[in-house]
């Protein structure tokens, strides 16, 4: 009687551990994601504001003495290792914010918990399989952080060579356990994407409602099936290059090694490859989400859906034959350049259908200023912000000077930590009430916004200048002319953290108050599959598939 | 207090030897460092290019939110349009940055060429291999000329002549220079030793990466005499702040003067070099 079995388990929910470690619901693991991202996040954030702290003035402040407290050496040797522990924190600030919390809180959080059920799915497609997406994130984590204790180059501890791990500095320049640590920590981490994507792909091609068609799926669900193909199609190709890499340190073999024969730029080749795409992975979710928002908040339905739609699926498919746009610098050749130059810049024309989609979503409709419809605004002019710095560095003659200079830094800051992170807290105010059936405190809520706007925009829009002035990346000191906006820099930095701040006591303050927020509290703009559940969602919904018109 | 007037002091000094050596960041700065070749200057005229598109372009989006935000609220708009489509407009914001993309992508492609295109064949041929974390230079001509370049040490600058840090500033100052006359077409030919580096100079609007086992070749043509500071732009490990890069651009006797002597005597090159130097420019500044 398996179908009876079955029906009993509709009601009968997990207890305990067990609900969460061997759980196969979507909403458990999406929740479980959500979790690990917010925790992963605390741990980048932290990274970045001892390295904020460091650059804070000229001079080396901070990490000698960090060093010095964890590794134990005093001395010279103290200034060598906090040298080196500088460089293993850039590298990790990297990996982290965006293995561990960027790609788990759009993919692995909102999207495992919404995309089901905004396409009237029970579950995901392969719920054993989601499981184990996400417990593979937690040994991959634990992988990275111990890397950081592991002995790296002589004297040093911990991956010091950029989240690119460009070889010769991940082979030769650092012959410890560390960078081995990371390699697999990335390998780990990329499988449990892969899986994910998997999962996504079948899922939403199989197990929409009755006649939700692929042109009535929402534009999230639209942004999760992109990402997951892009994710599907690159993440292959950094798990071959970092396969190499750990053969080329392991086992004699010379992929990257000139003299055996082999190039260190093919690795860049390899890893933009992947590289560029996963830039894009980072945002498409966050565009989703923004549509989403925008819709609700201003009562009326995408304008121009389709070309929403496509404008994503012309951005992942363009987004594969940029990657060279990373490696101006790198002794291509003319027309390499010329090529990549023409290419990167075509990109720009449906980023620019994307921005200017929602505002005429916004444009005559009745829009009410909630907490999430201020992120997704912030996001759209961050984003702007960042991507017209993006046109600038698409061409090479003009890169030739940004390249490898903080300019560089505050681009790639403007549409990541404050696009993507910016769309990430637009998601959860707007999905909070949904998922926990509570609703935030609007005050603690707009706060949380205003202290990170004005943080984050201390923090990266003085790295234009120091980028124009020559400042170059990953430095752990600079000459004294630098020092006025790396100070700017810094305290926005302490600002942000205080926001980090304020958005878990939001957190906390909305369980502890337990006010209920009904089954839609944004009124009829919400018009999405999700909003006729009640808050929270049944341990298991559509029993009834939906059906759509 | 103390260190607001120290800044202030130093910011003085600066300005007070700025027409010397115009070639290094300065406090607050906002924009490039200024050109001292022609390469600069076409791209410094392009970056200012690019702002006439992108900052009224992201003012135009502020405004357009800003607009919707008073306009479209909902206590002054209660009732929501319903329009989803307009292929009209559609067309125009696909077209319309189609057509701006163009303008930029014109003068980009020729800045471009012209990066790769050297106005003569160069004069001097200059082979910079990087190593963690300094570089080797070797002149390569029929007598090649090599020398290390390291960062100035503080305990070394009393011996080098180099205590004035608005000159030599910390972490810019080298103990050798490259040395090249003015107006002249210099090929450098880039590589490295161990890891990758990068060789970049801001006021000549060159950067390339230094690769092992390949050779990356650039080319510059300094128009102004001065003392010039790159730093290494590809993060090499441990000491990436500290192997700065330093050009010294002369005039053509100084620079056969300098050649010449420092096959033999290079600290002896360098300092009858800096020596001459000074006091041209003191005659200068005489003379003004």
């Amino acid at each position: 009687m398996a179908g009876a079995a079955a029906h009993d388990d509709h009601d009968h929910r997990p207890k305990g551990w067990i609900r969460w470690v061997y759980s196969t619901n979507h909403k458990d693991i999406g929740t479980l994601y959500l979790i690990f991202a917010i925790m992963a996040g605390i741990v980048g954030g932290f990274l970045s504001v001892m390295m904020r702290w460091e650059l804070a003035e000229p001079g080396i402040q901070v990490f000698h003495g960090l060093a010095s407290m964890v590794y134990g050496v005093e001395g010279d040797a103290a200034i060598d290792a906090g040298k080196s522990m500088y460089n293993a924190f850039t590298t990790a600030h990297g990996l982290v914010m965006i293995f561990f919390m960027v790609m788990p809180a759009l993919i692995g959080g909102f999207a495992n918990w919404m995309v089901p059920i905004m396409i009237g799915a029970p579950d995901m497609a392969f719920p054993r399989m989601n499981n184990i997406s996400f417990w593979l994130l937690p040994p991959a984590f634990i992988l990275l952080i111990l890397s950081a204790f592991m002995p790296s180059a002589p004297g040093a501890h911990g991956v010091g060579g950029g989240w690119t791990i460009y070889p010769p500095l991940s082979t030769s320049g650092q012959p410890g356990p560390a960078m081995d640590l990371a390699i697999l920590s990335l390998h780990i981490a990329g499988a449990s994407s892969i899986l994910g994507a998997i999962n996504f792909i079948t899922t939403i091609f199989n197990m929409r409602a009755p006649g939700m068609t692929l042109h009535k799926m929402p534009l999230f669900a639209w942004s999760v099936l992109i990402t997951a193909f892009l994710l599907l199609l690159s993440l292959p190709v950094l798990a071959g290059g970092i396969t190499m890499l750990l053969t080329d340190r392991n086992f004699g073999t010379t992929f990257f090694a000139p003299e055996g024969g082999g190039d260190p730029i093919l690795f860049q080749h390899l890893f933009w490859f992947f590289g560029h795409p996963e830039v894009y992975i980072l945002i498409l979710p966050g565009f989703g989400i923004v549509s989403h928002i925008v819709s609700t908040f201003s009562k009326k339905p995408v304008f121009g859906y389709l070309g929403m739609a496509y404008a994503m699926v012309a951005i992942g498919a363009v987004g594969f034959i940029v990657w060279a746009h990373h490696m101006y610098t790198t002794g291509l050749s003319l027309d390499t350049q010329r090529y990549f130059v023409f290419a990167t810049m075509v990109i720009a024309v449906p980023t620019g259908v994307k921005i200017f989609s929602w505002i005429a979503t916004m444009w005559g409709g009745s829009i009410s200023m909630k907490t999430p419809m201020i992120w997704a605004i912030g996001f759209i002019f961050l984003f702007t912000v960042g991507g017209v710095t993006g046109v600038q560095l698409a061409n090479a003659g003009l890169d030739r000077s940004m390249h490898d200079t903080y300019y560089v830094v505050a681009h790639f800051h403007y549409v990541l930590s404050l696009g993507a992170v910016f769309a990430i807290f637009a998601a959860w105010y707007y999905w909070f009430p949904k998922m926990t059936g509570y609703m935030y405190s609007p005050f603690i809520a707009n706060s949380h916004f205003w202290i990170t706007f004005v943080g984050v925009n201390l923090v990266f829009f003085p790295q234009h200048f120091l980028g124009l002035a020559g400042m170059p990346r990953r430095y752990i000191d600079y000459p004294d002319a630098f020092a006025g906006w790396n100070m700017v820099s810094s305290y926005g930095s302490y600002i942000s953290a205080f926001g980090v701040l304020v958005f878990l006591y939001g957190v906390f303050e909305a369980f502890s108050k337990k006010r209920v927020a009904g089954a839609n509290p944004w009124g009829e703009g919400a018009t999405t599959l999700e909003w006729q559940l009640p808050s929270p969602p049944p341990f298991h919904q559509w029993e009834q598939l939906p059906r759509i018109k | 207090m103390r260190k607001i007037l120290a800044s202030a002091g130093a910011a003085a000094a600066f300005f007070a030897t700025a027409a010397a050596y115009a070639a290094q960041p300065t406090p607050w700065q906002t924009a490039f460092q200024p050109a001292a070749t022609g390469m600069m200057e076409q791209i410094t005229w392009f970056e200012h290019y690019t702002l006439w598109f992108i900052v009224p372009i992201t003012l135009f989006v502020l405004f357009l939110l800003a607009y919707c935000i008073i306009k479209f609220r909902a206590s002054v708009n209660p009732v929501p349009s319903r329009t989803s489509h307009n292929t009209l407009i559609e067309v125009v914001w696909t077209v319309g940055p189609v057509v701006l993309l163009l303008f930029i992508a014109v003068p980009s492609f020729q800045l471009l060429t012209s990066q790769y295109t050297p106005p003569e064949e160069a004069k001097i041929t200059l082979k910079a291999t990087a190593n963690q974390w300094n570089w080797d230079y070797e002149y390569q001509n029929d007598e090649p000329l090599s020398f290390n370049s390291a960062l100035l040490a503080d305990g070394d600058r009393a011996a080098a002549g180099k205590e004035d840090r608005g000159a030599y500033p910390r972490l810019l100052a080298v103990d050798n220079e490259i040395v090249v006359p003015i107006s002249t077409t210099v090929r450098v030919l880039v590589t490295a030793s161990d890891v990758i580096h990068a060789f970049a100079m801001p006021a000549f609007g060159v950067k390339t990466d230094a690769v092992p086992g390949r050779i990356n070749e650039i080319w510059f043509k300094a128009e102004k005499e001065g003392l010039y500071y790159g730093q290494c732009s590809e993060l090499c490990g441990k000491d990436h702040a500290y192997m700065p890069i330093a050009i010294r651009v002369v005039s053509d006797a100084q620079y056969t003067t300098w050649l010449a002597a420092a096959k033999t005597d290079l600290n002896g090159a360098n300092k009858a070099l800096m020596a001459e130097i000074d006091s041209t420019s003191k005659v200068a500044v005489a003379g003004n």
